[in-house]
């Protein structure tokens, strides 16, 4: 066996333990196993990518120096990653996915660029490779696949920026741009990256070709995503997810490799796959959560719907309520993590339960700005897992529910979805709060959620409205049940 | 049971066809045996997938967004063979950002999951 076998084997060892990976993230106790597996994977492949005879070859001519090089690389990259991991608070970890997931666009793209001037390079001068001049040849797999690479990477890289800075709500990104000249600008762009698809597939040797289609995948990057609202973040992010993946699949074209290829595919498919779920529970189409933005319907005014309807409660009355109850829902919004609220929620969950009542947790499949989000933010303050249930599971529990406490949620329980076919979000599947006994919607105003829409669920005869900052409202209820 | 069957008859194909010899191939069979791999790959990927619980989705896009850096090995074959001065460069961030991405990912996943397993705290 050749040492290419070798390197071959441990790569496919490698994508083996992916795949491994990712059944094992399939349960809650065998997902940090998972974790730990896909680690190893990546060991492994790193590992072998060292013995790479091109590596080798370069050792055998210049010393130890090549190693030198991707050893600082790795360890200046290592432990900016590190640092980052440790430090970012759980509350910030849609922003933190972004922001990763952009630097595996960018390195994807940078492969590809750095792969192309390698090759120009060899295929030029007196000891010109006959291989590096066949891969440059017009509608070569090298060719494709680098352009390929370079688009996506470069999208990935830019569109994780621009979500990274919205998930921040940093105060550039606070208005999602809804210029209606967008669609035009999109236009010339997907023009502009399909000219510059065939040309550095015809010519690959012109980099000055392949850096400006990178260019044009970094507009689209943000162009495509800046449209988006906060709302939409976890589609967004789920996309992203799989376009880095395809970028690294791509770049498995570009080298011929088929660990990148088969761990591109599967990260692609998994993005992919969230990204329908997403959808499917906003009820909304991929094409209309990238370009639609919500549509502009005739809108019913707050007013009408909330007038003299709306009941406000004290923490001393809901109080009251919940000592009376024997089964609660808690329903966490993005309210919840801006609130900060999440183990106010579980010391309010802790107290309930020491007076014999039933508390679970309702999780719409996207509430907050990534999937699974809740979960996360509750399970960091200690919920258990058990106590989280999903839509489909909970929804019938509702009607024999006494109180149900709503935090930071707004559309994922707006009736509307369920009553009013004209309604913008008609059709989206939510949790049916508005069938429990006693609703208490804890919101600091009236204000509409992302869709911008009221909500009848704010007016029923069973909701108290509880207006108040998240977190101080919870703490203030809990209290005045201890107290009481 | 098919759906159960499915992955690992899927996984076995894929490890048959990634591990073809790639002996005497011209480029548009190599690129054929890549193709295979893709999309087998991406089957694997869907099948896999559609059975995690919504409740892991979270660490499964940071664990899955870790693995996508597997850009890395590419990154390290080119910044080592040094095979011109752009090359090396481009290769030099590519390889930094990959690791970013690979060590980023794994820790912060792990974060996330010990949170979901109380008793390890």
């Amino acid at each position: 066996m050749t040492s290419h076998a070798w390197i071959n084997l441990a790569y496919l060892a490698a994508s083996m333990l992916f795949i491994v990976a990712f059944k094992l993230m399939s349960g809650p106790r065998t997902a940090g196993r998972g974790n730990a597996i896909g680690a190893a994977g990546m060991a492994i492949a790193i590992l072998a990518a060292c013995f790479d005879p091109k590596v080798t070859g370069a050792v055998a001519a210049n010393g130890a120096w090549p190693l030198i090089l991707i050893g600082a690389a790795a360890t200046i990259g290592g432990s900016i990653g590190a640092t980052m991991a440790l430090r970012y608070p759980m509350t910030g970890m849609p922003q933190m996915v972004a922001l990763l997931n952009g630097f595996g666009g960018a390195a994807s793209a940078l492969v590809a660029g750095a792969e192309l001037a390698s090759t120009v390079a060899a295929a030029g001068g007196e000891s010109a490779s006959a291989a590096a001049q066949a891969s440059l040849a017009p509608w070569s797999q090298f060719g494709i696949a680098t352009a390929l690479t370079g688009l996506i990477g470069g999208l990935t890289l830019f569109g994780s920026l621009m979500a990274f800075g919205k998930l921040e709500e940093l105060k550039q990104f606070k208005k999602a741009w809804t210029d209606p000249k967008r669609h035009w600008i999109n236009a010339g762009l997907a023009i502009a990256m399909v000219a510059l698809l065939v040309a550095v597939c015809m010519a690959p040797e012109r980099q000055f070709f392949f850096w400006l289609l990178v260019a044009v995948g970094c507009t689209l990057g943000c162009t495509l995503t800046l449209p988006i609202g906060g709302a939409d973040m976890p589609v967004v992010i789920c996309l992203l997810n799989s376009y880095s993946g395809l970028a690294a699949a791509a770049a498995g074209f570009v080298i011929d490799n088929s660990v990148l290829v088969i761990a591109g595919s599967l990260v692609g498919a998994s993005g992919l796959i969230l990204t329908a779920i997403m959808c499917e529970a906003m009820n909304r189409s991929l094409v209309g959560v990238l370009f639609g933005g919500l549509g502009t319907v005739a809108i019913a005014d707050g007013d009408d719907v909330y007038a003299g309807k709306i009941k406000s409660a004290a923490a001393e009355e809901i109080a009251m309520i919940l000592e009376g109850a024997d089964r609660v829902v808690i329903v966490p919004g993005y309210g919840l993590a801006v609130a900060q609220a999440q183990h106010a929620v579980r010391e309010l969950s802790d107290v309930l339960e020491a007076r014999g009542c039933e508390v679970e947790f309702a999780i719409h499949p996207v509430a907050g700005r990534m999937p699974g989000h809740m979960n996360v933010l509750l399970a960091e303050a200690d919920v258990a897992y058990e106590k989280l249930r999903e839509m489909d599971d909970i929804n019938p529990t509702f009607a024999e529910t006494d109180v149900a406490i709503v935090i930071g949620a707004n559309d994922v329980v707006n009736p509307a979805a369920r009553t009013d076919p004209s309604s913008p979000i008609a059709g989206m599947p939510i949790l049916d709060v508005d069938k429990a006994r006693t609703v208490v919607v804890v919101k600091r105003s009236l204000s509409p959620g992302f869709a911008g829409i009221p909500n009848p669920l704010f007016a029923a005869d069973n909701t108290l409205m509880y207006f108040a900052d998240g977190k101080k409202a919870i703490l203030d209820l809990t209290a005045a049940i201890q107290t009481g | 049971m098919p759906t159960m069957l499915m992955p690992t008859m899927l996984t076995s194909l894929l490890a048959e066809t990634a591990a073809l010899p790639a002996v005497g191939e011209d480029a548009f069979s190599g690129f054929v045996r890549l193709l295979t791999v893709f999309l087998l790959a991406m089957w694997v990927g869907f099948e896999v997938i559609t059975k995690v619980p919504q409740r892991l989705h979270t660490p499964l896009t940071s664990g899955s967004n870790a693995i996508s850096g597997v850009t890395a090995v590419g990154a390290l074959v080119v910044t080592a063979s040094l095979a011109s001065t752009a090359g090396t460069v481009l290769g030099f961030l590519a390889t930094t950002f990959a690791m970013v991405n690979v060590v980023g990912g794994f820790v912060v996943t792990a974060r996330m999951l010990q949170m979901f397993n109380p008793k390890k705290k």
